[in-house]
């Protein structure tokens, strides 16, 4: 059995960025750990849009909706378990909790229902529509967490301890390095076996020819409804360990600069391609920190470098790297 | 007094409709005609709003800022769509998306590195300073009602150019049969050029106009535009007469709602509750109604195409 050039470069991904944090931890650069934490979330998060955007074609540019709301699912359970104040929901009371896995299955339920809402919606409609629709959605949960002023507002809310996991000690980085990148890497298998799977191609087929699926009698909305779902949950996951990384929540998880970069994410990586987003977020944090220590005007050069990529260079770092990418 | 209040709030929802409607008309024109989804049309909004601020500040004039300021946004559309939009077209949307996406990057740090973070300001020109009175025994501000004022002249003028115009006769042919008028002889590249900078002059000159009753600042365009967003496709993209419709909808629904919700609440809760339930919902309430007309037209009110 011969390995493809693209499975050999995702297994160098794969080992780089794990050994990112404990090279960096030997040469006494423990910054470094946090800004592959960085690297390992924002791929997490651009997993679950490659999953909406690089197999079913869906441009969602409303993706830090689902983002947001995993960052706040974390810091509002993380702020009530703090002050010892249920939760009230109306009908019922929920007690806060400071268990990362209770915070995650909140977080991942919370992105799951909102996707639900706006995919029922926004997938009703496509092209154009569509990613006006996303962006719309994703602003008014923006607009929403500045106007309610219980959890901060505008201005955020802290979380003061970050919560923990049975048996590791989060508090410690590298600890919280490997949390998180056990999660990418569940992520990846998940959209891996997604994209192998009789629903992966459907998915994938109704991108490509959404007539053709319907008539073989498989409705496109409904395989789109459930990958939407799926890509919501993915990303409002990320959005809790964001949340816990920083220890802050703030609307700036919601704003549509946001979502811009989850796709410029996605983009840069390779579309569609399975380590693409990791790639994509790698070079984005990569881009971030060295031109970011360079000039104060980086988004500047992001930009152009953007455009550059848009006009000149298409199929991504992966792209690049491995060639186009195969049909088979 | 109550009368007054309302009358008043209904002015500034149409103030902020007819504001939107010279964003949306530029942003679905140009979908219109070339099939592209601008994001940046935001930032000519900036461009505009910065041109009439500096030129009104070194030369003392509103007036001759406000022809800048349609000159500025204008020329700026014309030099990018000849740079990198006229590449976008054969394009799917996700290109589109990101390019126009880094240009709102380029844009905002380069007018920040010109012009620093701190904000503008612009004086309402002393023509337009002052109130008139209005039913109910109240006062509104002169300049609103010239806003509203230049707005009904746009879309009177858009509908002007488009319906007896040969320019408009080309917009029309390029939105149904862009191939066919190519043959036909138009010079299709340079109508792209023209109905781009046509629809980054409107922006321009929207950003001027509200120039003047908020400050000049880096990033002002970005709620504008996905108001903008909202507003085409309630009334559908590509339809002027949707976007006319869509913007006095959404300005008027927005205002009324921050008006009248926190107002509605206060009936079943007490008022510092009402305020906050009644603000928060009212913060999404365009949303919703966008939502809803969705549900029962996903193509929008007045769909140009499909």
């Amino acid at each position: 059995m011969t390995i493809s050039r693209e499975t050999a470069i995702n297994v160098t991904l794969a080992l780089v960025l794990l050994a990112m944090p404990f090279v960096a931890l030997q040469l006494g650069k423990p910054f470094y750990v946090t800004l592959a934490t960085r690297m390992a979330i924002l791929g997490l998060a651009a997993v679950g849009l490659n999953l909406a955007l690089g197999l079913g074609g869906l441009v969602s540019f409303g993706h830090a909706a689902f983002f947001g709301v995993g960052g706040y699912a974390a810091g509002i359970l993380a702020s009530h378990a703090f002050a010892g104040q249920p939760l009230n929901l109306g009908l019922f009371a929920l007690p806060g909790t400071n268990q990362m896995l209770v915070v995650w299955s909140v977080a991942v339920l919370a992105g799951g229902l909102l996707a639900a809402a706006i995919g029922m919606i926004s997938l009703r409609t496509s092209g154009v529509y569509f990613i006006m629709i996303t962006l719309a959605f994703a602003q008014m949960t923006y607009y929403f967490a500045i106007s309610w002023p219980a959890y901060g507002g505008e201005d955020g809310l802290s979380i003061t301890i970050r919560n923990v996991v049975p048996a590791i000690n989060t508090l410690i980085p590298i600890n919280y390095f490997l949390v998180c990148y056990a999660l990418l890497l569940t992520a990846l298998l998940i959209f891996a076996l997604i994209r192998g799977s009789r629903f992966g191609a459907a998915l994938q087929a109704s991108r490509q020819n959404e007539l053709r699926v319907a008539s073989i009698g498989i409705a496109p909305f409904r395989v789109r409804l459930v990958a939407f779902i799926i890509s919501g949950m993915i990303t409002a996951l990320s959005g809790a360990l964001y949340a816990d990384l920083n220890r802050f929540v703030s609307p700036s998880m919601l704003s549509w600069h946001m979502s811009g970069e989850l796709i410029i994410i996605v983009v840069l990586g390779g579309v569609g391609r399975l380590w693409g987003p990791v790639a994509g977020a790698m070079l984005f944090v990569v881009f971030e920190f060295v031109l970011g220590g360079l000039t104060e005007r980086w988004q500047f050069f992001l930009g152009v470098a953007l455009l550059a990529v848009v006009l000149f260079a298409r199929g991504g770092l992966i792209g690049f790297l491995a060639g186009r990418m195969r049909h088979g | 007094m109550q009368t007054a209040l309302f009358i008043e709030q209904v002015l500034n929802g149409l103030q902020l409709g007819v504001m939107l409607f010279l964003m949306a008309a530029g942003l679905t024109l140009i979908f219109g005609v070339m099939g592209l989804i601008n994001l940046a049309h935001g930032s000519l909004y900036m461009v505009g709003a910065f041109a009439c601020a500096t030129v009104a500040a070194a030369t003392g004039s509103f007036w001759l800022g406000l022809a800048a300021s349609l000159a500025a946004a204008a020329a700026a559309g014309a030099i990018i769509e000849i740079l990198v939009i006229r590449r976008l077209y054969e394009r799917d949307h996700l290109d589109q998306v990101l390019a126009t996406f880094a240009l709102i990057l380029i844009f905002s740090e380069g007018t920040r590195w010109l012009f620093g973070s701190f904000p503008l300001y612009l004086d309402i020109p002393p023509l337009l300073r002052g109130t008139v009175p209005i039913p109910g025994g109240s006062r509104y501000q002169l300049y609103r009602l010239a806003i509203i004022g230049v707005g009904i002249a746009v879309a009177v003028g858009l509908f002007l150019l488009i319906s007896k115009t040969r320019l408009g006769m080309r917009i029309r042919a390029g939105e149904s049969d862009r191939e066919m008028i190519g043959a036909l002889g138009v010079d299709i590249r340079t109508l792209y050029t023209v109905v781009f900078a046509l629809g980054a002059g409107l922006a321009g000159l929207a950003g001027a106009l509200v120039g003047a009753l908020q400050s000049v600042q880096v990033g002002m365009g970005e709620p504008v535009l996905i108001l903008a967003f909202v507003v085409i496709v309630i009334g559908g993209i590509g339809s002027i007469k949707g976007a006319l419709v869509g913007a006095l909808l959404v300005g008027l629904v927005d205002t009324m709602g921050r008006f009248l919700l926190p107002q509605l609440f206060s009936l079943l809760m007490t008022p510092s509750q009402a305020g906050l339930v009644g603000g928060a919902l009212a913060s999404m309430l365009i949303y919703i109604v966008m939502a809803a007309i969705l549900a029962v037209r996903p193509q929008g009110l007045f769909a140009a195409r499909g």
